[in-house]
C-alpha cells in the first residue's frame, strides 16, 4: 500500500512498529504533492523544509517510545488557519504577504501531538464560496474529474485528502464548507457543534456560524482528529467548557434501534437522480443495520438560505473591516488616508468578497437593520426550534449534502444567487449550531462522488460518528480512490 | 431674547485594571509604542476578545455609587467605523443593553438648591489607540499609530441634558471624578487622559421646551477648560442665532490657547455605525447575588462619609468637606481619631500642618511620613501638658523629617514643657527685675505690655514654659 | 428589490470600497436580486420571537485581570506595510 493512501490509524501503526519513519512518510507525501499538484492545485503554500524538520523531531520522539496517534503524521490545513512563521493568505490577495506571529489553537493541539505540517491549502477567498473558484491563488480541481469543482470553501482540504496529498486535513464550515467539498470529493467531513472547537487563530468569516472540523479518509480518523482538536479554549469566549468524550470508544456499537429522521423538506422533487438513488440505497443499508426511520419536518428549511446570507454577510462585513492596509496585509499606493483604505481594500479583495461585504453592510445599515439583520436572527430562532422539536423524536437525521454532484468549473460563477441556493441542505445546520457529517455514499453515473449528510444533536458527535461508522463499514464507498 | 443653555455630559473613565478589557496586555502608561500589544488588541486576523472580569466589577461599583440599576443581562455591540487608531475597524462597546442605567447625582452649586442630574447610562467599552502627527512620528507628511492604549477598559457615563450652566457642569464632573477615584477604579489623572469629558451644548429660548441643535465639544481634559469651553460655546451659539444663523450639529474641539471651540474637519458624512451584538462575546448575566456582594463591598462614599463626620464626629461642614476630598485623606483622619485624637483637633492639624508639609514637599497623603497614630500621640502630649502647642509644631517638623515618634523627639531635644510654678516664678522674677520700666507701664494701665512679658518669659524658657501657667503667674505678679 | 447605483455607492463608501461604474451596475443588479430573494423572510410572522445571537446558549465568559506577556514591538510591527520607529506609519491624519 502506498504511504500516501494510508489513514491516520494505518500510518500510526507503521510508525509505532518502526516499519516506516516520519521522515520517510513526509518525504513520500511531498513527492506525491509534487506529482499531482499540477493537476489538482490543492495547496497555496507547501512547506517542505519545515515539514521534514518536524518529521525528524517526531522520529526522535518515536525512538524514545513516545508515539501517540498523531506523532509524525503529515497533515495539511486550510489557509484560513494562522500558522506562526508560515504565510497565511485565507485565499486572498489582501493577505498575500502575511506571516502571522501566532498559530491557531486547533492547529497547535495537533502540532503539540507531533503532527507534521505539509503546507496550507487552497480555499475560496475568506471562506466565501462553494466551489473554490474565488481564490486569488487559482482554482482547485476535483481529483475525481479535474474539469469539475472540488466544492468549497474548503476545496483544497477535500481535494488533498481525495488526491492523497495529505493523510488528513483541517477545514472550516460556515454554511457547509467542510461537508459539501467532502461530499464532492468522496471523503469524510465533519462540522462539530458550535463552540466544540476553538476559533482562536481562525480567520473569521461569520463569527456565529464558523466552526473548525476534520476532513479524513474514514470515520475512525475523523473521530480521532475531532478528539484531538475539541475542547475549551480560554482565548475563545464562544468555546464551550464541556468535557471531550472519547469519540472512538463507542464507534463500533452499531445502529440497532437508532432512530433516524428524514426531513421531508430535504427530499424534494428535482433532486439529481444519482443523488436520489444514493440516498435510497443508504436508507436501505441503514434499515439492514437495524436503524429505524422516522418522517420528520423542518418547516422553516426554505428560509434558511435567505437567513444565512443576511447574518453571515453582516458579520463578515464587520469582520473584514480590519483589512485596511494599516498594520498588515496589502497596502496600495495612495494619496492620503481615505484613498489608502479604499484602494488597498479594492485591490486586495475579490469580487465575491466585495459582493458579500456590500450585502452585509447594507443589511446592517441605518434604516435596514431591523428589516434585514434582526428579522434574519428571529427566523434563525425559528429554524433552531425546528431542530430542537424534531430531535425530541429522533437521534440523528439523514439528508443529501448537495442537490447535485460537483458541477463543472466555471458553470455557476456568473449567477451568485444560484450558487447560494445550492447550499440549501448544509446551511440550516450552521444556523441551528448543531453538528453534522458528510460521508461517501456513492457515485454519479459519470463517476463523481456523492455524499450523505448525518445531522446530530448539539454535542451529539458520538452518535453521529457511530452512525457514520456503521454505514461506512457496511459499504465500500470509502475504499475507492481517485485515479490521479 | 434670553437664552438658556442646555448641557449634557459624556465622560470616559479609564479603568485602573492591570490588564486591558479584552486581552492580557498591561495597561501601564508611558511604555514604548506598541510594546504592550498582542494579536487581540492589534486586531490581527483570527484574534478573539475575552472579557476581563474586573472591568465588570468596577462597572457595577460605578453604577451602584451613582444610583443606577444594574442590567441583569447586558450585551456587547460592535460600533463600526474606519480610523487608523481603531485596529479592528470596529469598537467593542455596548449599545442596546448597557450594564448600568437610570442613575443620578445630586449636585450643589454655590448659593443654589441641590439639583438632581440624571445619568442615562453607564457602559463598558474599549479605548482606541493613539495617533501622533507630523514631527512627533518622525515624518512631516505622515502620522504614527501606537496601539498600547487600544483595548484599555473605559466606562462611558452619559448624563441627561439636565445641566443648565458651566458651573453645574463642573460641579457634576467634580463629583463624578471624586466618586471614581474614591472607589479606586480610576486614577483620575485628567492630563494623562484617565478622565475625559465630552460636552453636548445647545441653547434654547428661556421659557421654551424645544431643545436647540447641539454641538459636541470633545475631549476636554481639565475642569477649568470644561468651564471655559462651555461658556465660549454657549456665547458662540447665542451670537450665531442672533445674527440669523443656525447652529449646526457637529463635533468641535476646544483650544485652550485661544479659549475657543472650533469645528473638527468634517468627519465625512454622518456616521452610520451599524451597531449589532458582537458575536465573539457572550451575554453578561449579573445575578442579584452578585450585585448584592458588590454593594456590600462598596466603601462608604464621599457624601455619606462627610455626613457621618458631621453627625457622629460633630465636624462643621467645611471641615467635613475638606477631609473627604480623597478617600486616603478621610482614612488618615479617621485613623487619627481611632488612635485617640480629638476629631476637631486632628482635623485642624491635617488641614493645617500636614497639608502644608505635604504641599511643600510634593508628597501625597498616602506617603505621609507621619502616621495617623503618631499624630494622635503628638496631640496627646499637648493635651496632657507634656509640651506646649507652640513646641508641638517644632516636634512635628522633626517627626516629619526623621520619622521618629513624638515622645522620642521630645526627649531627645529636651522639649518637655515646663509647668513647674516654682521654676516659672523664678524666670518671671528675673524678667520683672530686668524690665522695671515696663512693669510700671503695665501697672499704670498699659495692658498691651502684658504680651511683652509673655514673650520674654517664653524666650527665656526657650518656649517650653506652659503658657497657661505663665499667664496665670504673670498676672498675679504684675498686679502687685 | 430595486437597488440603485446611489445605494451601492453609499454602502461602498461605508465599507471603504472603490468600485468601477461597471461594478456598480453589476452589484446593483446582483445585490438587488439577492435582497429581493431575502424579502421572503417577510412571509414569516416573527412577532414575539427573540433573535438568536448565539447558536449555543452561553453566558459569562471571563478572564482574570492578570498580565500576560505581550508579543513585543518587533512582532507587532513585523507585517507593517510601513513603520517609523515603534509606530505604524500611515498617511497624515487631519483632525
Amino acid at each position: 500500500m502506498n504511504i500516501f493512501d494510508m489513514t491516520i490509524h494505518e500510518l500510526h501503526t507503521e510508525l509505532k512498529n518502526k516499519r516506516i519513519s516520519s521522515v520517510e512518510a513526509t518525504t513520500a507525501m511531498l513527492e506525491r504533492i509534487r506529482s499531482v499538484e499540477p493537476q489538482v492545485g490543492s495547496f497555496i503554500t507547501v512547506t517542505p523544509d519545515q515539514a521534514l524538520a518536524a518529521a525528524a523531531v517526531a522520529d526522535e520522539r518515536i525512538a524514545q517510545g513516545d508515539c501517540h496517534l498523531f506523532t509524525g503524521i503529515p497533515l495539511a490545513i486550510k489557509d484560513i488557519f494562522l500558522t506562526e512563521g508560515v504565510l497565511t493568505t485565507c485565499g486572498s490577495r489582501i493577505l498575500d504577504n502575511f506571516i502571522p506571529p501566532y498559530s491557531a489553537t486547533s492547529w497547535e493541539k495537533l502540532r503539540d501531538r507531533g503532527a507534521v505540517l505539509l503546507g496550507k491549502l487552497n480555499q475560496d477567498e475568506f471562506a466565501m464560496g462553494s466551489s473554490n473558484e474565488s481564490s486569488a491563488f487559482g482554482v482547485t480541481r476535483n481529483p475525481w474529474n479535474t474539469a469539475h469543482i472540488p466544492g468549497g470553501s474548503s476545496g483544497g482540504s477535500a481535494a488533498a485528502v481525495a488526491a492523497s496529498e495529505a493523510i488528513a486535513t483541517l477545514g472550516t464550515d460556515t454554511g457547509g464548507s467542510i461537508r459539501q467539498p467532502a461530499s464532492h470529493c468522496g471523503c469524510v467531513g465533519l462540522k462539530p457543534t458550535y463552540g466544540r472547537v476553538s476559533r482562536y487563530g481562525v480567520i473569521a468569516y461569520a463569527s456565529s456560524l464558523d466552526q473548525v472540523g476534520p476532513l479524513t479518509r474514514d470515520v475512525a480518523d475523523c473521530a480521532s482528529m475531532l478528539e484531538a482538536i475539541a475542547g475549551h479554549d480560554p482565548k475563545d469566549s464562544t468555546s464551550v467548557d464541556a468535557a471531550v468524550p472519547d469519540y472512538t470508544a463507542s464507534l463500533k456499537n452499531g445502529v440497532k434501534g437508532l432512530k433516524i429522521g428524514l426531513p421531508k423538506e430535504y427530499f424534494i422533487t428535482g433532486l439529481d437522480p444519482d443523488v436520489q438513488s444514493a440516498m435510497d440505497a443508504a436508507i436501505e443499508t441503514y434499515r439492514r443495520l437495524g436503524a429505524e426511520f422516522v418522517d420528520i419536518s423542518l418547516p422553516h428549511t426554505d428560509y434558511a438560505v435567505a437567513t444565512y446570507y443576511l447574518i453571515a454577510t453582516a458579520e463578515a462585513s464587520s469582520n473584514l473591516a480590519r483589512y485596511d492596509g494599516v498594520r498588515f496585509g496589502h497596502r496600495a499606493e495612495a494619496d492620503g488616508l481615505l484613498d489608502m483604505y479604499t484602494r488597498s481594500r479594492s485591490e486586495g479583495f475579490g469580487v465575491e468578497v466585495k459582493r458579500r461585504i456590500m450585502l452585509g453592510t447594507y443589511a446592517l445599515s441605518s434604516g435596514y437593520y431591523d428589516a434585514y439583520y434582526v428579522k434574519a436572527q428571529k427566523v434563525r430562532t425559528l429554524i433552531m426550534n425546528d431542530f430542537i422539536k424534531a430531535f425530541a423524536d429522533v437521534d440523528v437525521m439523514l439528508t443529501p449534502v448537495a442537490p447535485t454532484p460537483a458541477f463543472k468549473i466555471g458553470e455557476k460563477v456568473n449567477d451568485p444567487l444560484q450558487m447560494y441556493l445550492s447550499d440549501i441542505f448544509t446551511i440550516p445546520v450552521n444556523l441551528a449550531g448543531t453538528c453534522a457529517m458528510s460521508l461517501p455514499a456513492g457515485f454519479s453515473a459519470s463517476g463523481l462522488p456523492i455524499g450523505l449528510q448525518l445531522i446530530g444533536k448539539p454535542f451529539g458527535e458520538e452518535t453521529l460518528l457511530r452512525a457514520g461508522y456503521a454505514f461506512e463499514q457496511a459499504t465500500e464507498w470509502h475504499t475507492r480512490k481517485a485515479t490521479i | 431674547m434670553k437664552y438658556q443653555p442646555v448641557i449634557g455630559l459624556e465622560v470616559h473613565v479609564q479603568l485602573l485594571t492591570d490588564t486591558k478589557i479584552f486581552c492580557g496586555c498591561s495597561t501601564k502608561f508611558g511604555a514604548e509604542p506598541n510594546s504592550q500589544t498582542c494579536p487581540v488588541c492589534l486586531g490581527l486576523p483570527g484574534a478573539l476578545p475575552v472579557l476581563n472580569k474586573k472591568v465588570v466589577e468596577f462597572a457595577i461599583k460605578a453604577g451602584l455609587s451613582t444610583n443606577c440599576s444594574i442590567t441583569p443581562r447586558s450585551i456587547f455591540a460592535r460600533k463600526n467605523y474606519f480610523y487608523p487608531d481603531l485596529p479592528k475597524g470596529y469598537q467593542i462597546s455596548q449599545f442596546e443593553d448597557p450594564i448600568c442605567q437610570w442613575g443620578w447625582l445630586d449636585i450643589k452649586v454655590d448659593g443654589e438648591e441641590s439639583k438632581r442630574i440624571r445619568i442615562t447610562r453607564i457602559h463598558m467599552e474599549e479605548d482606541a489607540g493613539k495617533l501622533v502627527h507630523g514631527e512627533l512620528s518622525g515624518r512631516n507628511d505622515g502620522s504614527g499609530v501606537d496601539l498600547n492604549r487600544a483595548c484599555t477598559p473605559l466606562l462611558e457615563v452619559v448624563s441627561e441634558p439636565d445641566l443648565r450652566s458651566s458651573d453645574e457642569a463642573v460641579s457634576y464632573l467634580k463629583q463624578l471624578h471624586q466618586i471614581v477615584t474614591w472607589l479606586g477604579i480610576c486614577d483620575g489623572n485628567m492630563e494623562e487622559g484617565s478622565f475625559r469629558c465630552d460636552a453636548n451644548v445647545s441653547v434654547m429660548p428661556v421659557g421654551s421646551d424645544t431643545l436647540g441643535t447641539r454641538a459636541e465639544i470633545k475631549n476636554v481634559n481639565s475642569f477649568k477648560f470644561v468651564k471655559q469651553a462651555i461658556e465660549y460655546e454657549i456665547q458662540r451659539q447665542i451670537d450665531l442665532i442672533e445674527d440669523g444663523g443656525k447652529v449646526v450639529q457637529e463635533t468641535r474641539l476646544f483650544d485652550p490657547n485661544s479659549g475657543k471651540t472650533r469645528s473638527m474637519r468634517s468627519k465625512e458624512e454622518a456616521h452610520d455605525y451599524r451597531y449589532f451584538p458582537d458575536p465573539d462575546l457572550v451575554p453578561l448575566v449579573i445575578s442579584e447575588q452578585w450585585v448584592e456582594r458588590s454593594r456590600q463591598g462598596l466603601p462608604e462614599l464621599p457624601e455619606q462619609r462627610q455626613q457621618r463626620f458631621m453627625t457622629e464626629l460633630e465636624l462643621p461642614l467645611y471641615d467635613a468637606e475638606v477631609l473627604t476630598a480623597s478617600r486616603a485623606l478621610a482614612d488618615y483622619f479617621e485613623a487619627g481619631v481611632a488612635a485617640g485624637g480629638n476629631a476637631k483637633t486632628v482635623g485642624n492639624w491635617i488641614m493645617g500642618e500636614i497639608t502644608r508639609a505635604l504641599n511643600d514637599s510634593g508628597t501625597a497623603i498616602e506617603s505621609c511620613p507621619v502616621s495617623p497614630v503618631q499624630l494622635a500621640e503628638l496631640l496627646k502630649l499637648i493635651d496632657n501638658g507634656t509640651i506646649s502647642g507652640k513646641i508641638a509644631k517644632t516636634v512635628f517638623d522633626e517627626m516629619w523629617r526623621s520619622g521618629k515618634a513624638p515622645l522620642a523627639v521630645v526627649e531627645e531635644q529636651g522639649l518637655l514643657q515646663v509647668s513647674d510654678t516654682g521654676a516659672i516664678e523664678l524666670i518671671i522674677d528675673e524678667i520683672m527685675a530686668a524690665n522695671a520700666g515696663q512693669v510700671e507701664e503695665y501697672r499704670g494701665g498699659k495692658e498691651k505690655v502684658f504680651g511683652f512679658f509673655v514673650g520674654q518669659v517664653m524666650k527665656a524658657s526657650k518656649g517650653k514654659a506652659n503658657p497657661a501657667v505663665v499667664n496665670e503667674l504673670l498676672l498675679n505678679k504684675l498686679k502687685g | 428589490m430595486k437597488i440603485t447605483v446611489a445605494d451601492v455607492e453609499y454602502a461602498a463608501r461605508l465599507a471603504r470600497l472603490e468600485l468601477t461604474s461597471g461594478e456598480k451596475e453589476l452589484f446593483a443588479g446582483q445585490i438587488g436580486a439577492i435582497l429581493g430573494y431575502v424579502e421572503k423572510l417577510k412571509e414569516l410572522d416573527t412577532e414575539g420571537i427573540v433573535p438568536t445571537s448565539h447558536a449555543v446558549p452561553m453566558e459569562n465568559s471571563f478572564r482574570e485581570d492578570v498580565v500576560q506577556p505581550s508579543i513585543g514591538v518587533k512582532n507587532a510591527l513585523a507585517n507593517a506595510p510601513e513603520s517609523e520607529g515603534s509606530f505604524f506609519a500611515v498617511p497624515k491624519v487631519i483632525e
